[in-house]
């Protein structure tokens, strides 16, 4: 049984359909991307999941239970991390996670327990009675990771998770991530636009304008476009082109110094082609399509050019973080 | 509400958080009970001057059941008024997405703007021998009660009025249009019965008046029938504010419901 079902869902606020009829399912253990640009729709999906939210028409469960009529039972199966942080500055970092632990009902020496196993997870212990006021960006980034899988989740929600961290923290989440769907076998549902992100996914649904217009794997999206680009430099340019087509039927464009060639299975074709090429070569290249690409080539446009400016909401989150409270 | 033990909890820590930073924040502490006390000595001791004592009550006596009704008003919109913050800071959503029900929330706010007021109030009841009041150990807790009775209504009021404001710039108009007349139309600093009639109706409709009425009850009983003693009888008031804190009780929780 999938841990989330999703179908036809449709949300509207006013004029506005930020989610379009939408269905999909995550299965127990699989981590389930929603890539996607500015505005596509990815927080309203997870607000409607996480039960925040109620749909305008259609259906969503989470565990198996209803998100409209079985809310409280969804509520008590998931954890979250918001895409804008939700941390309360005024208490200590072990207060924020006190707090959640006695709201999902744990008595104290459970939390107790879980809490300290939890900072230290996220390598928080040293500073847990600071007030999170004081902490930088990352860290109170972590600290919501850590207060998300307190209860034990069967399903984490994750709105892009890793915005505006430095690299080091974003691999750290990363590789904690796997551990944790190792180590628990959580299903996790998360959103971002970081096409590298993505990559990282078992499976990834591209959202654009509130419709989902292609899933899969990572690599079976990729492998849905026309495929690799091999760049080959030579003396003789116009000779290697005539031998590619003579020797092996393809279609190669000349270039500056040498040929490009557009075909699947790169990473095979390209031994093969230097082994029987008598051509003199000087040198090669691969490029493997990127799931930009895939975007590019289902809407015409780069995912990371919305709105002109890739880095607004990196700025409104690291500005809402630094606010005070 | 599937589990009692559980909601329980969630209003203790949603109440103790409030708690939790008040006591930290020292200068919010310090803030809300200067006022109370410059309004005592500053406006009370000069006034004290100029209006005679009446049924063995001075001014600075009269006006302090009105001090304690103001620390009572302030702390609890105030505190009730934090769910705009958390609603701004993105933490309400924390709260909101939790396994328990939105009457547990609205009751550990209540709860904790009640114990916020009820801690001011019991340092403001320091000044109790020092303005010269008797009162015997009955009437102190009958006191607890009536001021624990008027911060509950009043931060379930704060409540109502938090869940409808959509951001933290309506609390500028809260504070002048709605906390600040309050206040003035209480009887907190001057005698309804005394008061010009238009303004005289306003404060019969201030549920404040009858909140401020039972602490003059209690603590300048001795002046009873004179200007400066309570007007209405202790039942009238209880009754009143018993009302208007059903009423708010349930308006604040249909009111969250609905924003949330
Ligand atoms: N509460 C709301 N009221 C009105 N419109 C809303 C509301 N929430 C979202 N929208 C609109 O719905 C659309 C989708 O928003 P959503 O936040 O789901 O996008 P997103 O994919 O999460 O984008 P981002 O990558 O910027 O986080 C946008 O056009 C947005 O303006
Ligand atoms: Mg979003």
């Amino acid at each position: 049984m999938s841990n989330i079902t999703v179908n036809s869902l449709v949300k509207k606020f006013g004029a506005v359909t930020a989610v379009d009829g939408i269905s999909f399912s995550v299965e127990p253990g699989e981590v389930f991307g929603f890539l996607g640009p500015n505005g596509a729709g990815k927080s309203t999906t997870i607000s409607i999941l996480c039960t925040l939210l109620g749909p305008t028409s259609g259906d969503a469960s989470v565990g198996g239970f209803d998100c409209v009529r079985d809310a409280d039972a969804v509520r008590r199966s998931i954890g979250i991390i918001f895409q804008d942080p939700t941390l309360d500055n005024g208490l200590t970092a072990y207060e924020n996670l006190l707090f959640h632990a006695y709201l999902y009902g744990m008595d104290r020496a459970k939390a107790k327990k879980r809490i300290e196993d939890a900072l230290e997870l996220v390598g928080l212990s040293a500073r847990k009675n600071e007030l999170v006021r004081k902490f930088s960006g990352g860290m109170k980034r972590r600290l919501e990771i850590a207060r998300g899988i307190l209860n034990y989740p069967r399903v984490l929600f994750m709105d892009e998770p890793t915005i505006g961290l430095d690299p080091q923290t974003r691999n750290m989440i990363w590789e904690f991530i796997r551990e944790l769907k190792k180590n628990t076998g959580i299903t996790v549902f998360m959103t971002t636009h970081y096409l590298e992100e993505a990559e990282f996914c078992d499976r990834i649904a591209i959202i654009d304008l509130g419709k989902i217009i292609a899933s899969g794997t990572p690599s079976e999206l990729k492998a849905g476009l026309n495929g690799d680009t091999l760049n080959l430099s030579a003396m003789d340019p116009k000779g290697l082109d005539a031998e590619i087509r003579g020797k092996f039927g393809m279609d190669p464009k000349i270039t500056d110094g040498g040929i490009t060639l557009t075909v699947k299975q790169g990473d095979e074709i390209l031994p093969a082609l230097i082994k029987g090429l008598s051509t003199k070569i000087t040198s090669v290249s691969m490029t493997r399509p990127t799931l930009n690409d895939v975007f590019l080539s289902l809407t015409g446009k780069n995912i990371r050019e919305e709105n002109g400016d890739p880095y607004g909401p990196m700025r409104s989150y690291a500005r809402k973080n630094h606010g005070g409270h | 509400m599937a589990n009692l033990a559980h909601e329980t909890k969630a209003i203790y820590v949603i109440s103790y958080r409030e708690l939790r930073k008040f006591i930290r924040e020292r200068s919010r502490i310090l803030g809300t009970m200067a006022r109370p006390i410059l309004w005592l000595f500053v406006v009370g001791g000069g006034m004290s001057r100029l209006v005679r004592p009446v049924g063995g009550v001075n001014y600075i006596q009269f006006i302090f059941p009105g001090m304690i009704g103001m620390t009572i008003l302030f702390a609890s919109i105030f505190s009730a008024i934090s769910i705009v913050w958390d609603r701004e800071f993105g933490f309400l959503k924390e709260i909101l997405v939790a396994p328990i029900s939105r009457l547990s929330v609205v009751v550990g706010k209540a709860m904790a703007g009640t114990s916020i007021s009820m801690l001011q109030v019991l340092i403001l009841l320091i000044f109790v021998p020092v303005l010269g009041i008797r009162i015997n150990v009955p009437q102190f807790l009958l006191l607890f009660l009536s001021s624990g009775m008027l911060a509950f209504s009043l931060t379930c009021f704060g409540i109502l009025v938090a869940s409808r404001m959509s951001s933290y710039e309506g609390f500028n108009i809260i504070m002048n249009f709605l906390v600040m007349p309050m206040f003035f139309l209480s009887g907190a600093m001057y005698p309804v019965k005394l008061m010009p009639p238009v303004l005289r109706d306003m404060a019969y409709a201030n549920p404040l008046t009858y909140g401020v009425d039972g602490l003059k009850n209690i603590l300048l009983a001795g002046a009873s029938g004179t200007t400066m003693g309570p007007e209405y009888p202790a039942i009238t008031d209880f009754i009143v504010v018993a009302g208007f804190l059903v009423v708010t009780a349930v308006l604040a929780n249909l009111s969250f419901r609905r924003a949330a």
